[in-house]
């Protein structure tokens, strides 16, 4: 026989842990928690440095001491969850077939499901950086797990191809277990990390970061030998003769993380082509009703803070859906990325199904200096944000109060990018 | 003391001692590297071509027929997937239109069947992906595509089944000419055996040079490729090839039997022998090449890319006989395309040769044509997935969650005979790894698989060759490493860890 759930949350991540807390703690009993691996908590376990919950809870906490807080509450609330269990199939009627060594093959029904799935990392295949194709090579958050949490080293000289947070984290803690990081190699002209990671990973230890470079040439037959790391022009081209070798046994790479959404796709959800997540609304619903999303999966976020406060959007949405408290009146705002600006989440907004605030995560297409974010209803400007710096590699997190869209006729909501007093 | 010693486990070798493994023989299959179809076989277009390509009369148009003809018999028997889904040979104009018309006389000649040339509307029924500049094509219906490592590895698994030796890692030194055949001297010990059967691919001269005459060269020829994601698969339904150069067959694009798609070769003359480096220039001109073919090339889907050497000799045809100046002494050489398609068909060649040459070959009792099923966990029905996930839990257990592969297909690859034994080794038997996050999710838990199965250190858990470690050591406070919680989280690993 079909179980049935109120809500089946996928995935046991931050944004799957505080999604299942928040759901449950709104009223609904049957939830239901899957993941795929065999532990609570998904990357953050794995992610042992600090920095985690500053925003949330004002205080450092490492990435398992952040988990532990929602696990313990979830052992507390009694919330069912499964581990070591993958989904294999998703329909738009809220049907999920599952499997683990336990259960075996088993589908639920679900009258709301929020996906978190997470998001894995790009290769060096989706690179196609050219060379032999030996030992040595990791994405960065592959070696995290091997040393942080199975326990050993990767190697001893290091090289790191790109300047995302995880590359820069990694930077560190491969210095601290007694490897020789050489260079960490960015193509572009500015890190897509985080300031505080450059100056606590990179500066702190001497790595030095080398701007407009990247990997041109992999070398070694069976273990990793070294790297031609290369400097590249304004197109991002390799320039001639400003190629140099590097020895080195270990590669990481740390090339940008993709949204997981194989199975939005085969429950045939609408993704959005720039963050490569659903298309969601001011409730996280996707384009399939009753269906919610948060966290990575919908688009690449941060801090885990902020994966926690949209999942529990998410999950206190979910709930209401499954009271049949939102509304489907389809008065929708849109939302659309203006000058400057890479993508907003949300999509679009329901100004009814708004609660006290309306929160924007944005991202800029480019560093910015001395400049204002600005968002429009229509012609209107609702706010203007001085910023003395903006970076793609941080996201912008606007809240606006929920009263200033109400009871307007407004058919768009633009966030833009534009110089000091224009 | 062996009857026959077959060098080299590449498609060649486990093809011909598979076919061997029938008669009362003894036999060792030899290969210097650490597992079977561990060098050409892997990196390949992997295709059945229908034999329009070779030229009349020549071993290589024989062979290539009567092995395609063979596949759909040998893939069931060995349950190994194999899809006839047929072959486009592109025009793009009048010249090349002229070209396919040769093709498929040559072809007629050859006795490959049902070839036909499409107009532009045929050709956009079959491909409505395909080209607008494509003018008109060759459509061979017999060609298929196939996995050639899982091929050969199930060959090396049949054959070792039916007594078949198989040493792995090690690598011929010399051979001597003995008055009862010869003794080969490798890396680990002296085999003396009274026939040899040299199927050594790239260094098929080197070996025959140790007891023959120099008669042929083998010349690396390189070719690079590109596979992208399954998103992609089904942009098209079938081999697409454009017209053949003196280089070869050209660069193609075709799914492949995984549900992938696979672009590539470019052609390359090199000089060294182990030279798998991909380039920039040659990712490049695939990409640019197979983009004539169909309309949108999705480029960013790219997973990985690979090179593969074509062991091509001047001779311009396989060479298949006993060394004119070596009795019992037979070279499989210059085994280039269509090689992995003749490779059943080459095996009966030389099945025959050996009985030409008065080999005693009684047929054995007991031989097993057919492998022991594998189960593909991912094309199971929900109640075959049920079904043994109750019987063995491990089948509950997905490792590989971009190919969906379970814990319990790795296990079976790795206890098999001719198990795989690295990293390398279980993706290509089962394909964890194999996907669009490239093992990033499963390769620490592939590792601890076969670390566990095999009654080894994980450090000891190798890429493919013994040198390609993949861990180093143990880091400081490993004991306290425990992934169930955070209880690890000692004061003095957290101020360590954030660089207080």
């Amino acid at each position: 026989m079909q179980a049935e759930y109120d809500v089946v949350v996928i995935g046991a991540g931050p944004a799957g842990l505080a999604a299942a807390i928040e759901a449950k703690k709104n009223g609904v009993e049957r939830v239901l928690l899957v993941d795929r691996d065999r532990e609570l908590g998904g990357i953050l376990q794995q992610c042992i440095h600090n920095g985690f919950g500053l925003h949330l809870f004002k205080e450092e906490l490492t990435g398992p001491e952040y988990a532990e807080k929602f696990i313990d509450e979830l052992n507390d609330l009694k919330i069912e969850y499964k581990l070591d269990t993958m989904v294999i199939d998703l329909t738009k009627e809220k049907v999920i077939t599952m499997i683990n060594p336990k259960d075996g093959l088993i589908t639920v029904k679900a009258k709301a499901i929020v996906l978190a799935m997470g998001c894995r990392e790009r290769t060096r295949g989706a690179l196609n950086i050219p060379g032999t194709r030996p030992s040595g090579l990791f994405t960065a958050g592959t070696a995290q797990r091997f040393v942080n949490m199975e326990g050993y080293m990767v190697g001893k000289r290091v090289v790191i191809l790109g300047s995302g947070d995880i590359g820069l984290i990694m930077a560190r803690r491969m210095t601290l277990e007694g490897a020789k990081v050489l260079a960490v190699v960015e193509l572009l002209p500015y890190s897509s990390g985080l300031t505080r990671n450059i100056v606590q990973c990179l500066d702190d230890y001497d790595i030095p970061l080398y701007l407009n470079h990247t990997i041109a040439q992999i070398q070694g037959k069976h273990r990793l030998e070294g790297v031609y790391i290369t400097k590249v022009d304004d197109d991002r081209r390799p320039v001639e003769g400003a190629e140099f070798y590097v020895e080195c046994d270990t590669l990481l790479l740390s090339v940008g993380l993709i949204p997981e959404n194989e199975l939005s796709k085969v429950a045939g959800i609408k993704l959005d082509i720039t963050t490569n997540g659903p298309i969601v609304n001011e409730s996280m619903e996707t384009s399939a009703e009753g269906i919610f999303a948060c966290g990575n999966v919908v688009h690449v976020h941060d801090l885990a803070d902020y994966v926690t406060i949209e999942a529990r959007r998410a999950g206190r949405s979910a709930a209401k859906y499954v009271k049949e408290m939102l509304n489907y009146n389809g008065k929708n705002i849109i939302v659309k990325a203006g000058r400057g600006i890479r993508y907003v989440v949300p999509h679009f907004i329901n100004v009814d199904n708004l609660e006290d605030s309306l929160e924007l995560y944005t991202r800029v297409d480019n560093v910015y200096k001395q400049t204002n974010l600005i968002v429009t209803l229509d012609d209107e400007i609702l706010v203007r944000i001085n910023k003395k710096r903006l970076v793609p590699g941080e996201i912008e997190h606007i809240k606006l109060n929920a009263g200033k869209l109400k009871g307007k006729e407004a058919s768009r909501i633009m966030v833009e990018v534009r110089k000091e007093g224009a | 003391m062996y009857d026959i010693v077959v060098i080299g486990a590449g498609i060649i070798g486990c093809s011909i001692a598979r076919v061997l493994s029938k008669y009362q023989l003894k036999i060792v299959l030899i290969e210097k590297e650490p597992d079977v179809a561990d060098c050409t076989t892997k990196a390949n277009s992997a295709i059945i071509h229908a034999g329009y390509d070779a030229k009349p009369g020549t071993l290589k148009a024989k062979l290539n027929v009567l092995g395609n003809m063979a596949f759909d018999e040998l893939c069931a028997d060995l349950d190994v997937q194999f899809k006839r889904i047929g072959s486009l040979v592109v025009a793009f104009n009048d010249d090349e239109i002229q070209t396919l018309n040769k093709l498929r006389e040559q072809g007629e000649k050859n006795g490959v069947s049902d070839l036909k040339i499409f107009n532009q509307d045929e050709v956009r029924r079959v491909e409505p992906n395909i080209s607008n500049d494509v003018k008109a094509a060759l459509y061979a219906p017999t060609c298929g595509i196939v996995g050639p490592w899982e091929l050969a590895v199930a060959m090396a698994e049949n054959a070792a089944d039916n007594g078949v030796e198989i040493l792995l890692n090690t690598k011929i030194e010399d051979m001597i000419k003995a008055s009862d055949g010869y003794l080969l001297l490798t890396n680990t010990r002296k085999i003396h055996t009274k026939y040899v059967i040299n199927c050594a691919g790239l260094h098929a001269d080197e070996i025959n040079n140790m007891v023959a005459a120099p008669s042929f060269h083998i010349m690396p020829r390189r070719g690079e490729y590109n596979i992208m994601d399954k998103y992609v698969g089904g942009l098209v339904n079938t081999v697409i090839f454009q017209c053949p150069s003196n280089l070869g067959k050209g660069v193609l694009v075709s799914p492949t039997v995984h549900g992938n798609l696979l672009i590539g070769p470019n052609s390359e003359d090199i000089n060294e022998k182990d030279n798998f480096e991909t380039t920039k220039e040659g990712l490049k001109c695939i990409l640019e090449t197979a983009s004539r073919s169909i309309k949108w090339m999705p480029a960013g889907s790219v997973i990985t890319a690979f090179t593969g050497l074509r062991a091509r000799c001047e001779r311009d045809d396989f060479i298949i006989e006993e060394a004119p100046d070596a009795a019992g002494f037979i070279n499989v050489a210059g085994i280039e395309s269509p090689g992995l398609t003749a490779a059943p068909a080459i095996a009966v060649y030389v099945e025959n040769l050996l009985g030409e040459m008065r080999v005693k070959m009684i047929k054995k009792h007991e031989y097993l044509q057919t492998r022991r099923h594998v189960v593909r966990f991912n094309e199971l029905s929900n109640n075959q997935k049920q079904m043994i996930i109750r019987q063995d839990s491990r089948y509950g257990k997905v490792i590989c969650r971009c190919e969906t592969i379970t814990e319990g297909e790795i296990v079976d690859a790795i206890h098999r005979n001719v198990g795989a034994r690295t990293l390398d080794g279980v993706k290509r038997r089962v394909r964890p790894g194999s996907g669009r996050c490239q093992g990033g999710f499963c390769s620490p838990r592939v590792m601890e698989i076969i670390a566990r199965e095999l009654g080894i250190d994980i450090t000891k858990v190798v890429k493919d060759h013994p040198e390609s470690y993949i861990l180093t050591k143990q880091t400081k406070d490993t004991d306290m490493c425990g992934y169930e919680n955070s209880k690890f989280m000692t004061k003095e690993y957290v101020t360590s860890a954030s660089g207080i």
